[in-house]
């Protein structure tokens, strides 16, 4: 099974939530979709089991002796790619998308492919936790998009065998659903804040466009005005509530230190239990 | 006209709230909320929107169903899976390349603009605000963050305002590119655990890149005191001066509750000490790197 821990924003404790998850199940892959800032590894300290290994994309390489500058790759290329000037094209290789449409538009069979490095993917064992598998994505810094890499890492999910924890990109934008796309479920982790219930809704959104069954964890609950805004919200929109995470600063306080605490190991166990009780539904 | 981005290299660390507290101090400012995909400051200063603006970002197929022959060209050039036979299966893949239009035997698909989102600008207690939406699952995320950023000048250009406080996005991607380039100076919030330690170092790497002045608050800074020693002793040895410290407290989630900045709520004396502080470090800051300016002219 395929659990996503998001969010719609950053801080609210996905990854928080995602290892509590983890250290709950008795085998279980972490998977770190948060390519931007990956995280997961810091508190699991796995064994890798492999050198990291160097994840690519393909750009275009232009066979400057057979170019002769008609501009046909430029335009097609709605990314801007590719400028032509005087009699050759140049590329302008961090807006390229890697689509191809240029190497179909070349007449004189010029453009051929290269990879381009973005990123790095880690597989170990957790020497902290035996039970938890990690998969660890790192976007080289200067890429721009990080879909590329989530995407490459999702490839190589495939592979594993036995459930999956996503821990999401924050956001609602295109590297968030890359990471969601495909999920037998996804957890939203919200706070009783004016700011999670908006960013709630817009990932929400995004949950109920990819057709996923999605629940929600208020976590830092502090019983007040905001839970029951986002029950009260929850109950609207028919999204269950799985549980929720008081606020604590002993928590947070463990979780500065790198260690995933057992405080509320108890609630783990009940989210897990809701969310397979609906995968048999 | 100077621009402070306020960034973070990760969302929750208290961008927003700092943003906004140093909004309330500051007199003569613009705001702008480069957050685009999860936008906030809107919500605690009281925003009345005044303006609202189409953005259009990017290619969308539109496919002439009575021209297509459903012969499958389409399908087999698209490298995102996102058609097939002339129908677009799974629009979230389309990454808009045209590949699917330019090579249609038929010429049944255009390429068309996309609705990317919206941008605002309101009128809120801290001086004017340009924030905007973005489209769901939607690319050009930095496109947008530009935007923002290009009508904030605008309007303190014409208002003759010299400041613009920027709440920058999470995240090290395209539109924490996008809000850095160009700015005058970045303030990185961070908090004193090890998760911290690691996203400064790697918005460090990046803010190098753009040559861009780099100052740190530490916020939460009792959290963890071991890790704020390390942070302040890892920030000398590469250099970074450190502007501010803000202590843990509840006031910052009761702020965001109440609407308001953390300036605004009683009883805030641990916090809005050190805030000033902060404020006239980068005050100062700004007016060194002016002063620099001058003398490399």
């Amino acid at each position: 099974m395929q659990i996503s821990i998001a969010s719609g924003k950053g801080g609210t404790g996905k990854t928080t939530l995602a290892l509590l998850l983890a250290a709950a199940h008795s085998n279980i892959t972490v998977v770190d979709c948060d390519v931007e800032e990956p995280n997961c590894h810091l508190f699991l300290q796995p064994e890798y089991d492999e050198p990291e290994q160097e994840i690519s994309t393909t750009i275009p390489h232009i066979n400057l002796s057979l170019c002769n500058g008609c501009g046909d790759c430029s335009a097609v290329c709605l990314f801007n790619a590719i400028a032509v000037g005087g009699k050759t094209a140049l590329l302008f290789d961090e807006l390229c998308h890697s689509c191809g449409g240029c190497l179909l538009a070349c007449k004189q069979q010029a453009i051929s492919e290269q990879k381009k490095a973005i990123g790095t993917l880690s597989i170990g064992k957790s020497a902290r936790h035996p039970g938890i598998r990690l998969v660890s994505g790192k976007l080289k810094i200067g890429t721009p998009s990080a879909v590329p890499l989530i995407k490459k890492m999702k490839q190589e999910l495939a592979k594993h065998t036995g459930d999956l924890l996503l821990d999401c990109p924050p956001g609602t934008s295109c590297s968030m659903v890359a990471a969601v796309k495909g999920s037998d479920y996804c957890v939203l982790v919200t706070e009783p804040t004016p700011f999670g219930r908006h960013d709630l809704e817009l990932a929400m959104n995004i949950t109920r466009l990819l057709q996923i069954p999605t629940g929600v964890v208020i976590n830092k609950s502090d019983g007040g005005e905001g839970d029951k805004n986002i029950e009260a919200f929850c109950r609207n929109r028919q999204i269950p509530l799985l549980a929720k995470i008081p606020h604590s600063l002993s928590f947070a306080k463990q979780y500065a230190a790198g260690i995933i605490s057992d405080k509320f190991k108890e609630t783990a166990h009940m989210i897990l239990q809701k969310i397979k009780a609906k995968e048999r539904h | 006209m100077k621009e402070l981005v306020i960034v973070s290299g990760k969302g929750g660390t208290g961008k927003t709230s700092i943003s906004a507290a140093l909004a309330f101090i500051a007199l003569h400012k613009i705001l702008v909320d480069c957050d685009v995909d999860a936008a906030n400051l809107h919500l605690i200063s009281g925003a009345v929107l005044n303006e609202s603006h189409e953005f259009t970002a990017g290619f969308e197929p539109h496919i002439d169903k009575s021209r297509c022959t459903a012969c499958g060209k389409c399908t087999d050039l698209c490298r995102f899976g996102a058609i097939t036979n002339g129908v677009l299966t799974s629009p979230f893949n389309c990454e808009g390349c045209g590949v699917c239009s330019f090579n249609c035997p038929a010429q049944a698909i255009q390429m068309q603009n996309k609705k990317a989102g919206q941008w605002f600008i309101s009128d809120t207690r801290l001086g004017r605000l340009v924030h905007a939406e973005l489209g769901l699952s939607v690319e050009n995320s930095g496109k947008l963050v530009n935007k923002v950023r290009q009508e904030a000048k605008k309007i303190a250009a014409a208002e003759q305002i010299s400041l613009i406080i920027t709440d920058g996005p999470p995240g090290i991607g395209c539109p924490a590119i996008a809000a850095l380039s160009g700015a005058d100076l970045a303030l990185a919030v961070v908090e004193p655990s090890i998760t911290g330690i690691h996203d400064l170092t790697r918005l460090v790497d990046l803010v190098s890149h753009f040559n861009l002045p780099l100052t740190v608050c530490i916020n939460k800074s009792n959290l963890h005191p071991e890790n704020t020693r390390n942070l302040i002793a890892w920030c000398q040895q590469n250099a970074i001066a450190v502007a501010g410290q803000l202590p843990y407290s509840d006031i910052f989630r009761h702020a965001v509750q109440d609407g308001k900045t953390v300036m605004e709520m009683p009883s805030n004396e641990d916090v809005k000490q050190p805030l000033i502080e902060l404020w006239i470090n980068l005050l100062n800051r700004l007016a060194i790197i002016d002063q620099s300016k001058k003398e490399t002219k």
